[in-house]
């Protein structure tokens, strides 16, 4: 019988760290798969976040770099313009890329870097312990809103592909999620999309990824997906950018 | 011989250029020599200076404190380099546009209408190149053919015109240098 | 006459064949052959030596007194295939260069006091991911915005660690632009050898003044012979082809794989401290007192010695080349040779007294050490200087 799935070659077998629900497993298995099928494992380079991320290389079987938080795209911007033969992108949350790192975002995304970002959004911070995320939504409890996202004082969810999607430099953005399998094949072909969009050298592409953290959200993994499905999508709704 | 000299003036009279092109002829003749420009916020309006020293011994500090020559362009740095000359100093001034007379009588002043010159050679933006002609005049500093060479290289790529004009300048300069 | 900058024409040749590894360089300057003297700023002898050094990723941001690195670089780096970047922020400039040098290339970033103090941040991460950096600190008076002014003020910030953790950068200080050239190329085989940041420490008046420098043909005495090519960094990442994945990172998941890094760099910096102690001395056999300052201020500090010389007082200099390694070798050598002979050492900083702190260590109370320092754009005079090794000499 023909084997027609299995561990992609790029994802290497072993344990995860990452709580049961998570969503990062599935977007690293999808980077994995996506590397894979377009045949890059060789000519690829990852940067790593700082977040729950953090240790990404740790599962992909390719070259890859750390960088400061925040810093991961001034650090791929450096790789690319040294390498430009090499497939270059970033893994990032919603801290790393739109709080601690939003000017080195926009300027690489304004640059037009030929790069690719898979931008993980859980509306939360997960490695430190459940703080408010910039994409956190109004009156959403975290550890450092504890009586939910007050406007007033915490200003609003930043929607940065959006926000990206207004500069000359962007070639490509797109909003996914994985609450569900249909959801999660869009997701891959989106991520597909962005390197082949690098490949052809096209310019920035993002990928953002609408994902659970059952964990600071509270809930069970089931009910955090449905969160993300029904509450997330709200705020920040799915489709093609730009 | 080591010569320390300060030149001063406005933003836009070139001074830079006139202490580079010292320093370059200081090479030239095999010296030592330092360029230390103010590089300040002052550059842009005020007072423009810049401080060179051409030594046949190795030079240690860039700062100057007594100056062999001073070369001012405008009014407001003369007064406020004068009283940095040694005594029996060589003094320039730009008599176009310095009405104010020197305070002190114990130097050797040449005052030179280096603006007017400039104007009657064709081009005003050329008063530096008819004083650094002066002083060249006055100091020797290298051979006729090595201010020739450096002369030529800073005036390199500029419109035909433009070299003969300077050179008038700085020989007019000279003229009054020595 | 217009303001023409007279800019070395420097071609690079390369020939990187398997029998040498070093580029052959022909040096045309100011129009006539090579290993002719040109004059060229301090500033502008950092970035050429820096692209003959084979550096060819360049990102900066903008600030005075530096500001002729980054237009250097912008000019000279699209002709020999480099990459310039005018970054957003110093913390972009320094993590683009730890990208640039984890891809394998030799990368420099440069900036003013400010500035470096945002550069903290990924100095360390290169440091703790063992990644070859070189970082051109142009100094100006501080705290705060400070001012233009040159100064000396970040002594312990360069030397000590300046970001987090248990570092250290290799720190070159200049006193010439001939010097800002030689240690600027000399950085980058250190950078290399080490997989270390190695910071040249510069200030205002050195990096504007203009001298003139010979730029060798002969590279020899400059470079160890490192090797600069990428394909010689095992390490780096470059995409796995026929290899094993590299990983370029600071982070270890398991709290004993963080004590064992440390304990490498430990060793690294041990290996440094013993090999890299770099100084000149000047006079220091017949010298009573000994004056120890780097930079510009050992320029300022010659002349005194030379007026002091004429009035039969002995004073002595001995100039740090490497701030970090700290020449702590040659200080205790000589008051081993001249105990009681030599009684005063007079450190001169434009600081309130920061590398003094390493001169007490080293002199260890084997002498008296006396400070003579100035900040905020303030540079000791010679006549300062002068005054002070008169007291002091009248002690004796």
């Amino acid at each position: 019988m023909d084997k027609i799935f299995g561990r992609p070659k790029s994802l290497r077998d072993i344990p995860t760290h990452y709580c049961s629900g998570c969503g990062h497993g599935i977007a690293h298995r999808l980077i994995s798969e996506v590397v894979d099928e377009l045949d890059i494992r060789e000519r690829i380079i990852g940067v790593a976040p700082i977040g729950c991320a953090v240790i990404a290389y740790d599962y992909w079987d390719f070259d890859c770099c750390e960088a400061a938080h925040g810093r991961a795209l001034a650090v791929a911007t450096g790789i690319k313009r040294v390498r430009p033969e090499a497939i270059v992108f970033t893994y990032q949350g919603d801290g790393d890329l739109v709080a601690i790192g939003c000017a080195e975002t926009i300027h690489a995304a304004n640059r037009g870097e030929n790069l690719t970002t898979v931008f993980i959004n859980n509306a939360v911070y997960g490695m430190t312990g459940g703080q408010m995320a910039p994409t956190t939504l109004l009156n959403q409890k975290t550890a450092t809103t504890p009586f939910g996202r007050d406007a007033k004082s915490a200003g609003y969810p930043l929607k940065i592909s959006e926000l990206l999607a207004q500069l000359s430099g962007v070639y490509y953005v797109e909003r996914v999620s994985t609450d569900s399998p249909v959801k999660v094949l869009a997701a891959k072909r989106a991520i597909k999309q962005a390197f082949i969009n690098q490949i052809e050298g096209k310019g920035f592409s993002l990928v953002e990824i609408l994902s659970a953290c059952p964990t600071y959200l509270g809930m069970k993994p089931t009910a955090a997906v449905k969160w993300v499905r029904e509450e997330m999508t709200k705020e920040f709704p799915l489709g093609k950018i730009k | 011989m080591t010569e320390k000299i300060i030149i001063a003036g406005s933003g836009g009279q070139g001074i830079m250029v006139m202490s580079k092109f010292l320093s370059n002829l200081a090479v030239e003749a095999g010296r030592f020599t330092t360029y230390l420009p103010a590089y300040g916020a002052e550059v842009r309006g005020g007072t423009a200076h810049c401080m060179v020293i051409i030594s046949d011994e190795e030079i240690y500090s860039p700062l100057i404190d007594k100056v062999d020559a001073l070369i001012v362009m405008n009014a407001p740095s003369l007064v406020k380099f004068e009283g940095r000359l040694k005594k029996g100093g060589a003094l320039f001034l730009n008599k176009s546009l310095i009405n104010i007379k020197p305070k002190r009588n114990d130097l050797q002043v040449s005052e030179i209408p280096f603006t007017a010159i400039a104007q009657e050679t064709g081009n005003v933006k050329c008063a530096n190149t008819v004083a650094l002609g002066a002083y060249l005049g006055y100091k020797k500093i290298a051979s006729a053919k090595q201010t020739d060479v450096v002369l030529a290289k800073m005036l390199e790529g500029l419109s035909r015109e433009i070299i003969a004009v300077n050179k008038k300048a700085f020989e007019r300069g000279m003229a009054y240098g020595k | 006459m217009r303001n023409q900058k007279l800019v070395p024409k420097v071609e690079i040749l390369h020939r990187e064949t398997s029998g040498s590894r070093r580029s052959s360089y022909k040096v045309t300057a100011f129009g006539k052959t090579r290993n002719q003297k040109i004059l060229i700023s301090g500033n502008e002898a950092i970035a050429e030596a820096a692209v003959q050094a084979g550096c060819r990723f360049y990102a900066g941001y903008p600030i005075t007194p530096q500001n002729e690195i980054p237009a250097y670089m912008a000019k000279r780096m699209p002709g020999i295939g480099g990459v310039f970047i005018q970054s957003e922020s110093e913390l972009a400039a320094i993590s683009m260069v730890m990208g640039a040098s984890a891809a394998g290339a030799r990368a420099m970033t440069s900036s003013s006091s400010p500035g470096i103090s945002l550069k903290q941040e990924g100095i360390s991460y290169i440091a703790g991911a063992e990644l070859p950096a070189v970082i051109v600190n142009v100094m100006r008076a501080g705290p705060g915005l400070g001012n233009i002014w040159p100064a000396q003020s970040d002594y312990f910030q360069a030397v000590k660690g300046g970001g987090h953790g248990d570092y250290h950068n290799i720190v070159l200080a200049p006193s010439s632009a001939q010097e800002a050239f030689d240690l600027t190329m000399f950085a980058f085989d250190l950078a290399d050898k080490y997989r270390n940041p190695v910071m040249i420490l510069s200030d205002g008046m050195s990096g504007q003044m203009m001298e003139p420098i010979v730029i060798p043909e002969d590279r020899k005495n400059l470079l160890s012979g490192i090797c600069c090519l990428t394909s010689e960094k095992k390490w780096a990442v470059t995409g796995c082809k026929d290899r094993l994945p590299n990983l370029v990172a600071s982070f270890r998941m398991c709290l004993g794989d963080t004590e064992k890094l440390n304990q490498h760099l430990q060793g690294k910096y041990k290996q440094i401290l013993a090999d890299e102690q770099r100084c000149e001395s000047v006079g220091i056999d017949e010298a009573e007192i000994i004056i120890v300052a780097y930079g510009i201020m050992a320029r300022i500090a010659k002349g005194a010695i030379k007026t002091l010389k004429a009035k039969n007082i002995k004073v002595g200099l001995i100039r740090p080349i490497t701030l970090w390694p700290f020449p702590e070798t040659q200080i205790t050598q000589i008051l081993k040779h001249r105990l009681g002979r030599v009684k005063y050492f007079l450190v001169v900083e434009m600081s309130y007294g920061q590398m003094v702190e390493d001169v007490r260590l080293a002199v260890n109370g084997k002498a008296k050490v006396e400070f003579l320092g100035r900040a905020g754009g303030g540079v000791p005079t010679e006549e300062e200087i002068i005054k002070r090794l008169e007291v002091i000499s009248d002690k004796l």
